[in-house]
């Protein structure tokens, strides 16, 4: 149209750019969690470590200058509070989900207490590809920016999948996840195999939080995550454990999340608040199709401490 | 975040007499020690509404004889009852802060009526003669900074079409919503404000997704009503189109970008609140100003700004500024369902406590209230 506006088609490209913007975080978060709980640990501390990731990022980024020395910084802050979470999960009679909500509320804190400085100074921010060149449209081109992190998520979940059935690492992994015994026999020692496969949850994670504070929205402030890292954390479950499925549900709580604003900027107007809860009715639409008394969750690792 | 507030709290209160140290003996003493409480809904360096609010505690702070505690983040439940009973029985504090609007009614009215000694302050309520005597609420008319806002934003808007990013349809917000698409309507008739409610005051993901959804629309000029304005203003300003501020000068994140905007100058009312009390003085129950009484006040003009948008804006601020006043929400004004909201002949002064019921969106905004 001659006046710039694209009336309608906002809607589904708005989705669409959403489900590119938005997801990123989810993406990262669950497959960490992903391959944590394989290894047979819930680590519900991923919602602090994600909201850690964006405060030392932003904050590396401000000081060095470099965006991607940041997501570095992100990714070592992660690991070492997942290391923290198996370090003390190790312990005997350790409850992993406690300590999981322990951390999210220690990471969270912390995260608030060191970003305090931060929120008023511009750090330097990722670049983006532009993958819109072929459209004249502006709103096109702006929905078709995407992040190198977004298409390195995109490039991990596949990855992680082949890992997961084909690779040694994967069937270490999958062993500690499915029988501790079985793993022990065969000379390995489980909360070794843990250690990593949390302290690997953590890391993706903390760079999912680089994500929000150096991408989208694209600045650290303490609203920022607004709980992504908890949603993220219960998409594992009805990604059952799949990286694959966790990369199509990311996609679409992204595309939720963008489905609100969108929907009131080309004029439907009324019960934007029902709009705005759209991901996490999407949630719980999840949860009822897919929960059934009669049987356990296929896929559920059989070392978790919540199917245990 | 419960668990850590005592001690984050405690923090605070020695961050706030490091302060008072540093700046000791400038301005006359208060014969005994004054404790004032402020409470912020969110954090005080959120670039928005709680900052302005905590550099107006930053200017009581240097007032010799005064000591301010502060608590950030306290939501608009009872916890705010909780924190008030805390301020008051273990910092002694005597006078209180409440600065967001959910902690009105039934919280800070419910303390009022248990403290009846101590005096309340809440920013943005509607006190009417049925609340406690103790209680006043003060507010500004800082739709007047929005309306200049919307002057300068419908001068410079292209395609005519501008955007503003609220957080819920409560009076206040609409008041600012309405105001500033009758300035953008005063300096281009056929401008229309397109408005997305986020649902909440703080949500940075849903006000980014917001900008990107009215640039796609074709909007050019942004400005927004939640706490905090840097993400919206920085998304903007990647996309492209100019923005107009709110509660504080956001010009540093975007300055290319910046237009001006609707600040708040508590830094200005609050040492007169507390010199009316040193006066013996009681601060009226319903206070009340705008750009006049210096209550609010506007950013200075970005680079953007034609000469011809500043000279509308400039005249209309010195109509503010006149004894006889200026009215934006003057009579035949039509709601954008076709409905006649205020009579003909009938202005509404800013004054008037009609305007502070506001449910309904001029003609002109695309969007509703519910």
């Amino acid at each position: 149209m001659a006046d710039g506006s694209i009336g309608l088609w906002t809607v589904p490209l708005a989705v669409l750019g959403g489900a590119i913007r938005v997801s990123t975080p989810f993406l990262f978060v669950s497959l960490g969690e992903c391959i944590t709980e394989r290894s047979g640990r819930i680590n519900l501390g991923l919602e602090g470590t994600l909201v850690m990731g964006a405060m030392s990022a932003y904050g590396i980024s401000y000081l060095t200058g470099s965006p991607w020395l940041g997501v570095l910084a992100a990714g070592i802050t992660g690991a070492l509070l997942g290391a923290l979470h198996a370090g003390i999960c190790s312990l005997p009679r350790v409850n992993d989900v406690a300590v999981g909500i322990a951390l999210m509320l220690f990471g969270t804190g912390l995260a608030f207490y060191l970003g305090k400085p931060l929120i008023e100074p511009t750090a330097p921010r990722l670049p983006a590809i532009d993958f819109g060149w072929w459209s004249d449209i502006p709103q096109v081109r702006a929905a078709l920016r995407v992040n190198v992190l977004f298409l390195i998520g995109v490039a991990l979940a596949p990855i992680l999948y082949w890992a997961f059935r084909t690779t040694r690492w994967g069937l270490l992994i999958r062993t500690a996840g499915e029988s501790s015994d079985a793993a022990r026999a065969m000379g390995h020692s489980v909360l070794l195999i843990r250690l990593r496969a949390t302290m690997v949850g953590g890391f993706l994670a903390g760079i999912g939080g680089s994500f929000l504070s150096l991408f989208y929205p694209g600045s650290w402030n303490e609203g920022l995550s607004s709980g992504q890292g908890i949603t993220a954390v219960a998409l594992v479950i009805f990604a059952r454990w799949d990286p694959l499925l966790c990369l199509w549900t990311s996609l679409a709580f992204g595309g939720a999340a963008a489905l609100g604003p969108a929907l009131q900027s080309v004029g439907v107007t009324s019960g934007y608040h029902l709009f705005n809860a759209a991901p996490y009715i999407l949630t719980l639409a999840i949860m009822i199709i897919t929960c059934s008394p009669k049987r356990t969750l296929t896929g559920a690792p059989a070392e978790l401490s919540i199917t245990r | 975040m419960d668990l850590g507030r005592i001690s984050r709290r405690h923090l605070l209160q020695g961050g706030a007499a490091l302060t008072l140290g540093a700046a000791a003996g400038v301005r006359p003493t208060f014969a005994a020690e004054t404790t004032i409480g402020f409470i912020y809904v969110g954090s005080r360096d959120d670039y928005g509404y709680n900052q302005a609010h905590a550099q107006g505690a930053a200017a009581l702070k240097k007032i010799p004889g005064l000591k301010v505690v502060e608590e950030e983040k306290v939501p608009e439940t009872d916890a705010v009852e909780k924190t008030i009973e805390s301020m008051i029985n273990l910092d002694g504090a005597t006078l209180l802060f409440p600065t967001s609007f959910g902690y009105y009614n039934p919280h800070m009215i419910k303390m009022a009526t248990k403290y009846p000694k101590l005096r309340f302050e809440h920013c943005g309520g509607l006190w009417t003669d049925k609340d406690p005597k103790n209680a006043g609420s003060y507010f500004g008319y800082i739709d007047e900074a929005q309306y200049i806002s919307g002057i300068i934003a419908g001068y410079t808007s292209k395609s005519g079409k501008l955007g503003f990013v609220a957080a819920k349809p409560i009076p206040q917000v609409l008041r600012n919503i309405n105001a500033f698409a009758l300035g953008a309507k005063l300096a281009n008739p056929k401008a229309t404000t397109q408005v997305i409610f986020t649902g909440d005051w703080s949500m940075p993901v849903k006000e980014a997704e917001a900008t990107n959804s009215l640039i796609d629309q074709g909007v050019d000029v942004l400005t927004c009503h939640v706490d905090g304005p840097k993400t919206m203003v920085e998304n903007a300003a990647r996309r492209g189109a100019f923005v107009c501020g709110y509660h504080t000068n956001q010009s540093p994140l975007a300055p290319k970008a910046y237009l001006t905007g609707a600040e708040w100058n508590w830094e200005a009312l609050y040492p007169k609140f507390v010199k009316m009390i040193a006066a013996g003085e009681s601060i009226p129950n319903f206070y009340r100003g705008g750009l006049k009484e210096e209550i609010v006040k506007t950013s200075p003009y970005g680079e953007a700004v034609s000469a011809e948008a500043r000279k509308h804006a400039d005249d209309i601020k010195a109509k503010f500024l006149s004894a006889e006043g200026y009215t934006i929400f003057k009579g035949g004004l039509v709601d954008n369902k076709g409905k006649t909201v205020i009579a003909a002949g009938t202005d509404r002064g800013q004054k008037d406590p009609e305007l502070e019921k506001m449910d309904y969106l001029v003609e002109g905004v695309i969007g509703a209230t519910s």
